[in-house]
């Protein structure tokens, strides 16, 4: 390739999550200004899902965000907006696809296997391929990136990222990558807030799946009662050790996510002059402090520091309660909102 | 969460910070900064620990002669055989085979080079490792 050197005027604005920071920072890019929690609500991003069957770092998956590209298929279509995606076989043509698209003056999002990421820290370096990624410039055979997770833009040369971008095992991105190609000029928010929260109050309570939404919380609570019995003391604490990375390492997370939407909340009472969505923030806050329990309660686990019986049972009740609440507060929500 | 008690407990992040939402005096939401959180670090931690411990079990299978040294460059970068057959486009039998010294030493170049290439070393390196891991947090792989 023939080092072309481009550099697009791109504002980087860190998130707390990659992909609702890849759409709303693309978004923004293009015109339209919205906050990382308005992309994260409209794309009706709060998700949980336990998922033993797909192993990540050999440990049964818990997801605290839906499928990979939800976000911004929901923003888009919510908004009016048209992206275009692609996914590739050959990594040599996904590279220079990818050339092609930024040497038009065009940011483009991808998903990335961190493992292959050269900024990373090397402590979070994993085999985790659903992390997704703005290039939008080019200097020689540097990539300028804007990942959202991190405080400024970064670099990453074409072999890393083509790499990342070629990532292998579950979740494999396979050169996926997206552009914006339409913007309206005026968008609609206060709709898209409205279908957003419908979503989301969908996939927490009616999704006829005993391993997704409050359901899927409930399960993995009956799980971890189990785990000391059925894996042995090691394993089961190796299991419970790899939730709470899920769920708080940088930019995957459950409580962190809870604290995203009460934001997202507290937007969307202003947008649409509905004061009771500020309660229901309220409470949203609370249930992220909760799961912010497990979190602290499952580390002493860990540690071996808090070797009794009820451990593990005391950790499924606080998963229980978490799944109670948020029970609770879809349905004032899914009624507040059908109103 | 209240904006002053987001955590600031270092370990994992570098020089790097992760956004956290918090609420602010005034009952708002705002992005906050921080450094890490404790329990997230130790989970991080126990996860190393493990990797580390694998590594280490497999240098000693390599020199008692059971497992070719492919076995540790493989462990090192977190794989399997079955993520490392996807990323060299091999099956997986045939990694299987490839981790018993006796057939890696005979393999071919055009095989090692895609193990060099997908590990990021050279093909000398594959068959050289060292006498134990030093892979932990403060020297995590390349």
């Amino acid at each position: 390739m023939p080092p072309n050197n481009q550099k697009i005027n791109f504002v980087h604005r860190q998130s707390a999550h990659c992909e609702s920071g890849v759409a709303a920072n693309l978004l923004f890019h293009h015109g339209i200004n919205i906050s990382e929690s308005m992309a994260f609500g409209i794309g009706a991003s709060l998700f949980f899902g336990y998922f033993p069957f797909i192993k990540i770092n050999g440990l049964p998956l818990t997801t605290f965000r839906g499928a990979t590209g939800q976000i911004l298929k929901r923003v888009t279509k919510g908004l009016g907006v048209q992206a275009k995606r692609h996914r590739f076989w050959d990594p040599e043509k996904a590279m220079n696809a990818l050339d092609r698209i930024i040497d038009q003056g065009i940011p483009v999002g991808m998903q990335t296997g961190v493992y292959w990421l050269p900024y990373f820290p090397p402590a979070l370096r994993f085999h985790f391929n659903a992390h997704n990624i703005i290039v939008y410039g080019k200097e020689g055979t540097e990539y300028l990136v804007s990942d959202p997770v991190f405080d400024e833009p970064v670099v990453c040369s074409r072999m890393d990222l083509m790499k990342a971008r070629f990532a292998q095992g579950a979740l494999a991105p396979k050169g996926k990558m997206y552009y914006l190609t339409r913007v309206p000029d005026h968008v609609d928010i206060a709709a898209a807030i409205v279908r957003g929260i419908k979503d989301v109050c969908k996939t927490m309570l009616k999704i006829p799946f005993p391993l997704i939404g409050v359901r899927g919380i409930r399960f993995l609570a009956g799980r971890i009662e189990n785990w000391p019995e059925k894996l042995g003391e090691a394993k089961a604490s190796l299991n419970i050790g790899h939730i709470i990375r899920m769920q708080e390492e940088i930019g995957t997370g459950g409580a962190g996510f809870r604290f995203i939407y009460a934001a997202f909340l507290q937007e969307a009472a202003e947008i649409l002059g509905e004061k009771r969505l500020l309660n229901i923030s309220g409470k949203m806050t609370e249930i992220g402090d909760r799961w912010r329990e497990f979190a602290l309660f499952g580390v002493r686990n860990c540690k071996g520091r808090v070797l009794k019986g009820n451990t593990y049972p005391a950790m499924a009740d606080i998963l229980r309660d978490c799944a109670n609440q948020e029970d609770e507060l879809f349905h004032n929500l899914a009624d507040l909102i059908n109103l | 969460m209240l904006k002053k008690n987001v955590p600031q407990d270092s370990g994992i992040l570098d020089r790097w910070h992760e956004i956290s939402y918090a609420i602010d005096d005034d009952g708002r939401y705002v992005l906050a900064p921080s450094v890490g959180w404790k329990p997230a670090n130790i989970a991080n931690k126990q996860a190393w620990e493990l990797i580390s411990k694998q590594v280490n079990d497999v240098i000693k299978r390599i020199q008692a002669k059971e497992l070719s040294p492919l076995a540790y460059y493989m462990v090192k970068n977190q794989m399997d055989t079955n993520l490392l057959a996807k990323y060299v486009r091999l099956s997986r039998w045939r990694v299987r085979r490839h981790l018993k010294p006796a057939v890696f030493r005979r393999l071919k170049v055009s095989i090692l080079e895609r193990y060099a290439k997908i590990f990021n070393v050279s093909t000398e390196q594959l068959f050289d490792i060292p006498k134990f891991s030093s892979l932990d947090l403060d020297n995590a792989p390349q």
